[in-house]
């Protein structure tokens, strides 16, 4: 860091002090790396398809094609794109808080019980009108006290979040296939499944097409978490607290309530994406509602730089390469997972990419 | 109620002992690899997606050499699959190691994210090889210790394992006379203390730490392999199932040190065995889900008396700089 | 001292040494400098005038731009201190580069080739071989002891023994009498002297003019990352090294008024508070400060300033006693409730506690309030409040930075302490806590500094100041007391305080004894 600035006699230029520094390399560089780490990323992609005998460039024309070559793609992606951003979009704010939150996928669990238990049992009684919204309130609920279970973890008795968040995971997920396997079990099934949800209780969809009021909710929130952020004083206090908890606290915070905020509110979006997606596409509780999305949200915020419109942009990338892999399995019969190791290099690229531009970029 | 009255035959016991030491082997690989790698100071919490490198290497280099080896020669393959294991978890370690170390990035992050690209990797890697075959490789067999086997009761449960479960407590040992007898773990723990100190001693604090991450992943990476190829003999996507982060756990609760971390090893081993074994009787009363969530809840209760911070190495996660 | 001459060539030379740092610093320019064997060499500036950057380059922790290194003769080149080791130098440093949870004998070997190795050297040999130097040089320390249960000169002994083991001839001392009291000053210098006649080199470091002028035998003056002046002490005089060092003549003294003490506003009752090894490091601390007096806190670092700063402002648990502000009972209360009871604190550590490196220096600026208004209005920040805030201070405390969005990281140590004065006097708090205001400071933000605390206390401000300065304690205090592990060893008026009296104090003598042994001297 420069010593540059001196404090000797006072200046002229003192008096003419300007508001905002000229946007410089930094601010340049923060969006070059994500795409030197997305060439990156897919270079190595490249190289992994080319060693099961496919040629890449193809592949990933195919691969393209499939995520943006039709309605039908577009919507496939776009219906990806929806849980991407929610989970990435919560996991900003926690990850802004320095709060390691790698329970999404457990919240993601609870969130969709807690709105299709809701669902199950008002469907006969209330109309869609009512009973979404309860849905959507119950899904965030369910997703927030689960992460809530790690807040108090953590702020009671110094748990570390990330271990906790990550055990509870499987505690969720075993405890959903508990209650859809018996209590909850659909009586006109064999299959361990909850019972199904009913038209009222499903996500009303834009005339004539699968997109869904989930994805609109999705995008609604891409501005509302930038003035979270970076409008609100608890905002400010959540990024204060990341960036240095003793000064925070120091400064008259209340360093608990904004972690526990932290967690809490990436748990809800966790939940929200967990109900919204039962509710518009697995119709039940089974085995593997969920497509591993709490850790895809990870490197979509990563990715994103703890910035919604990064955000926006990495779930754009993961959602498409997701998609794009399902086509480039069924073209070539490559594994899907070759989007998650594209996925996972990108972002470790990214932090190479910024490793070495702090050192020698200035 | 008299199915209960199985729970205390005398082989039962028995037989529960034994498999929660078999059970407890791969997680104490990684928990002492990772108490190695904090003791320099070094945060990876890459270890589950380590394993799971390693639990691939390992079965794919035991699966292909036993396609090729003679006959006579088929009881080296577990033991390639092994090394393989190590040398494929430091590949990984090498990747932390860059990334942590010389680049000096979050090791949090970085770690993490080394979790998800391990866990794409493997299932990328075996569908690609095996599709959906179900592939199976000979496990490691028992080896009975002469005499000591023969013992009752203590004999089956402590003397009738394969090699590798013996060998782990070598490496406990070892372990435990590296970092507070030789040169090597005295810098280690210099380190992981006092970087700074540790500097200015003429130790390259660049080149231990990187040493300390790529002992850690190459035990980590054996843990997976253990599991793969001494003891299942198969592998499928998601094999370690979170044994990564119970590791990561047991090295707080073992307060960084080598035996109590085999201590903890052992109490997680016999949970999972005890869980299979209650599943195995099919006792209506308990959901089998609540067995299978077992272990972890007793990672979280663990944890809750194992956190004071002020026994973790001191410079632990932060990256050193001289300036 | 074994006088030059010109056959044997210099211990060690620094040619022409060069080093920029980021952001265009220079911090050594051209610097050349010889070390006589058997001489003791001081090595005197301000701090940041490149001192601490030059041995590091003469002990391989950092590499010069340009220049070149001899030693006895040969041209050297250190590319990391392991070479320097091996070239016989050592050094003790400020910070200790001890690892408090080894042994004695385990910091000693750290770095050191084992003639068993892999395995570590036989414990009884390294014992054995730490008596004979310990004895040697009356540096006397228990090898198996570990670091972390030894005081502060013991721990400085390990320093001085770490390099003689490894057979240093060349040893530096960065700032050594730091920690010291005056009276382990005079046993060190004693060590010192013995270490230059058995033919070893010593550079000491310091910024302390009267240590130097008797100490060492010739004297190096730096300023601005320049060699000013070399001299033989007996050719030169505190003044004009003074000068030498600041390039002007420096009056740190305060120009004050008496005190118009007024009401009790900060009161500790029998505090007792631990460390983070669970010690017990302040026992029984009393002691108050009224309205528009400046108290000062004098002592040898280490002996629980750190820990009486942190229980006052909350971020220590004090496990008995009381500390009241304005008559209210404030202890083990959150720093929210401290804040609202009318305290501002400057800490010893500006970035620990009290800046957001990251963070604007408009943002810092409102910290403490960010939810207050103006600054939040409507449940949403209000920018331009906070901007405006950020433009009045910068210009009323002088703050020196290229604009109001500037990260605090980029600004230096006098400007940074800046921000955070501005910050605590901008809440206008009835109590000031101010801990080391002037380390890492320039001088210019020095003066700026002390005379800020001045005017602020005869607007009626309590002050608490806690300073290893005793100088900074003697030009600011009204009162001065003396804390001693952890107890207090006595007050007294500034005004008839005098350095020898403090100086017993410092060492643990109370007042109270002091002055009757004083009093039967006289008579």
């Amino acid at each position: 860091m420069s010593e540059a600035q001196s404090s000797g006699a006072p200046s002229a230029a003192q008096a003419t002090i300007q508001r905002r520094q000229p946007r410089r390399a930094t601010t340049i560089w923060s969006l070059l790396a994500p795409l030197l780490g997305a060439l990156a990323g897919l270079l190595v992609g490249a190289f992994l398809i080319w060693l099961s005998g496919a040629n890449p460039i193809t592949a990933y024309g195919v691969m393209v094609s499939g995520a943006f070559g039709g309605t039908r793609q577009i919507t496939e992606t776009l219906l990806l794109i929806g849980p991407l951003l929610l989970m990435g979009l919560g996991l900003t704010v926690a990850f802004r808080g320095r709060v390691w939150n790698i329970g999404g996928e457990g919240q993601y669990y609870m969130g969709a019980l807690a709105g299709t238990v809701v669902g199950l049992f008002f469907q006969q009684r209330l109309p869609g009108l009512a009973l979404i919204p309860l849905m959507l309130i119950a899904g965030m609920a369910g997703g927030a006290l689960w992460a809530g279970i790690a807040a108090l973890l953590k702020i009671r008795f110094g748990v570390n979040e990330i271990i906790a968040t990550l055990m509870l995971n499987y505690i969720a997920e075993y405890t959903v296939l508990y209650l859809a396997r018996v209590p909850l079990k659909d009586p006109t099934s064999f299959l361990p499944q909850s019972a199904q949800l009913l038209s009222p209780a499903r996500m009303p969809t834009l005339v004539g097409t699968r997109i869904h009021l989930g994805i609109a909710l999705a995008f609604l929130l891409i501005p509302l978490i930038y003035l979270l952020l970076w409008k609100t004083p608890l905002g400010f206090r959540i990024r204060a607290i990341g960036a240095n908890t003793t000064v925070a606290y120091h400064a008259g915070m209340n360093v608990a309530f904004g972690l526990a905020f932290a967690l809490l509110f990436s748990g809800a979006l966790a939940g929200l994406t967990g109900i919204i997606e039962v509710s518009a596409l697995h119709t039940r509780l089974k085995a593997g509602i969920s497509g591993n999305y709490g850790f895809t949200g990870i490197l979509v915020a990563l990715l994103g730089r703890l910035h919604p419109l990064g955000v926006l942009v990495a779930a754009c990338f993961f959602a498409a390469l997701a998609i794009g892999a399902q086509t480039m399995h069924s073209v070539y019969g490559l594994p899907i997972a070759l989007a998650q190791v594209i996925q996972g290099l990108v972002v470790l690229f990214v932090l190479a990419a910024d490793a070495l531009a702090r050192r020698y970029g200035k | 109620m008299q199915d209960l009255n199985h729970l205390l035959t005398a082989a039962f016991v028995i037989s529960l002992l034994t498999s929660g030491i078999r059970l407890a082997i791969p997680i104490f690989l990684a928990a002492l690899g990772e108490i190695i790698t904090e003791r320099g100071g070094v945060l990876n919490l890459g270890l589950e997606g380590i394993m799971l490198v390693g639990a691939l290497a390992g079965f794919m280099v035991a699966y292909d050499a036993e396609q090729l080896f003679a006959p006579s020669w088929l009881w080296l393959t577990p033991w390639l699959g092994l090394l393989a294991g190590a040398i494929a978890g430091m590949g990984m370690g090498l990747i932390m190691a860059v990334l942590a170390v010389s680049l000096q990035t979050d090791q949090v992050i970085a770690s993490i994210t080394l979790v998800i690209v391990g866990q794409g990797a493997t299932t990328y890697l075996f569908r690609q090889q095996f599709g959906s075959l179900t592939a199976r490789i000979h496990p490691l067999p028992a080896v009975p210790i002469p005499l000591l086997a023969k013992l009752p009761v203590l004999g089956e449960v402590f003397f009738q394992h394969d090699l590798m479960t013996y060998f782990s407590i070598v490496l406990l040992v070892a372990a435990w006379y590296f970092l507070y007898q030789t040169v090597g773990g005295l810098n280690i723990r210099a380190v992981g203390e006092h970087p700074a100190a540790a500097d200015t001693s003429g130790i390259n604090v660049t080149a231990v730490r990187y040493g300390a991450i790529l002992i850690g992943a190459a035990f980590a990476g054996l843990g997976g392999a253990v599991l793969t190829v001494a003891q299942l003999g198969i592998f499928s996507e998601g094999i370690t199932a979170g044994q990564g982060w119970i590791a990561i756990a047991l090295v707080i609760f073992a307060r960084w040190r080598p035996g109590l971390a085999f201590g903890g090893a052992l109490l997680f081993g016999l949970a999972t065995a005890l869980q299979f074994r209650i599943q195995a009787l099919n006792l209506q009363f308990i959901p089998y889900e609540l067995l299978l969530m077992l272990p972890y809840l007793l990672t979280l209760l663990v944890l809750l008396r194992g956190t004071r911070r002020a026994e973790a190495p001191a410079a632990l996660g932060r990256p050193y700089s001289k300036e | 001292m074994i006088p030059t001459n010109a056959s044997t060539p210099p211990v060690v030379e620094l040619r022409n040494i060069v080093k920029h740092f980021h952001g265009g610093v220079l911090a050594n320019d051209q610097i050349t400098i010889q070390l006589q064997r058997g001489e003791i060499l001081g090595l005197l500036g301000e701090n940041g005038a490149g001192k601490t950057t030059l041995m590091n380059i003469l002990y391989g922790l950092l590499q010069p731009d340009a220049g070149e290194i001899f030693v006895r003769g040969q041209r050297s080149h250190f590319r990391s201190t392991h070479d320097a080791i091996a070239h016989g130098l050592g050094m003790v440093h400020q910070h200790f580069m001890l690892v408090p949870t080894f042994t004695v004998a385990e910091n000693l070997v750290l770095g050191q080739p084992s003639p068993r190795k892999p395995f570590l050297e036989n414990r009884k040999t390294v014992a054995r071989r730490i008596s004979q130097l310990s004895e040697q040089y009356g540096l006397q320390v228990d090898p198996n002891a570990e670091v972390w249960q030894l005081s502060v000169g013991q721990e400085q002994r390990v320093e001085i023994l770490k390099t003689l083991y490894r057979g240093a001839e060349i040893l530096i001392l960065d700032e050594p009498t730091a920690v010291l009291t005056p009276q382990e000053v005079d046993e060190l210098i004693t060590i010192l002297r013995k270490l230059a006649q058995d033919g070893r080199s010593l550079i000491f470091i310091s910024h302390k003019l009267h240590e130097v002028m008797q100490i060492c035998d010739r004297v190096a003056v730096l300023r601005d990352g320049r060699l000013v002046h070399t001299t033989p002490v007996q050719a030169t005089n505190p003044a004009e090294l003074s000068r030498m060092m600041v390039g002007r003549d420096v009056v740190l003294r305060v120009n004050k008024g008496p005190a118009k003490p007024g009401a009790v506003r900060l009161r500790l009752q029998n505090l007792q508070v631990r460390d983070d090894r669970q010690l017990l490091a302040l026992r029984d601390v009393s002691l108050a400060v009224h309205a528009g007096e400046i108290v000062g806190i004098a002592g040898v670092e280490g002996n629980g300033q750190r820990e009486l700063e942190e229980a006052i402002v909350g971020l220590r648990p004090v496990e008995q006693g009381q500390v009241q502000l304005n008559q209210q009972d404030v202890t083990n209360r959150p720093p929210r409730v401290l804040f609202n009871a009318g305290l501002g604190h400057v800490p010893s550590d500006r970035y620990k506690t009290a800046l957001l490196r990251e963070f604007s220096i408009a943002e810092n600026l409102v910290l403490s309030r960010i939810d207050q208004p103006p600054f939040t209005q409507h449940g949403l920040l209000n920018q331009p409040a906070i901007d405006q805030n950020a433009r009045t201070l910068i210009q009323q405390f002088d703050i020196r930075a290229p604009a109001i969005d500037t990260a605090v990281a980029k600004l230096s140590g006098g400007n940074a302490q800046k921000v955070v004065l501005a910050r605590e006097l901008s809440h206008q708090p009835q109590v000031l806590l101010v801990a080391q205001p002037t380390r890492g400071v320039d001088v210019g933000a020095i003066e700026y500094v002390h005379q800020a605390l001045v005017r602020q206390r005869d607007q009626g401000m309590a002050i608490l100041l806690i300073s290893t300065e005793l100088e900074e304690i003697l030009n600011l205090s009204d009162r001065i007391i003396v804390l001693y592990e952890g107890q207090v060893m006595g007050e007294c008026l500034a005004s008839e305080a005098d350095v020898q009296t403090l100086g017993l104090m410092m060492a643990g003598s109370k007042l109270a004894t002091i002055a009757n042994q004083q009093g039967g001297a006289t008579k």
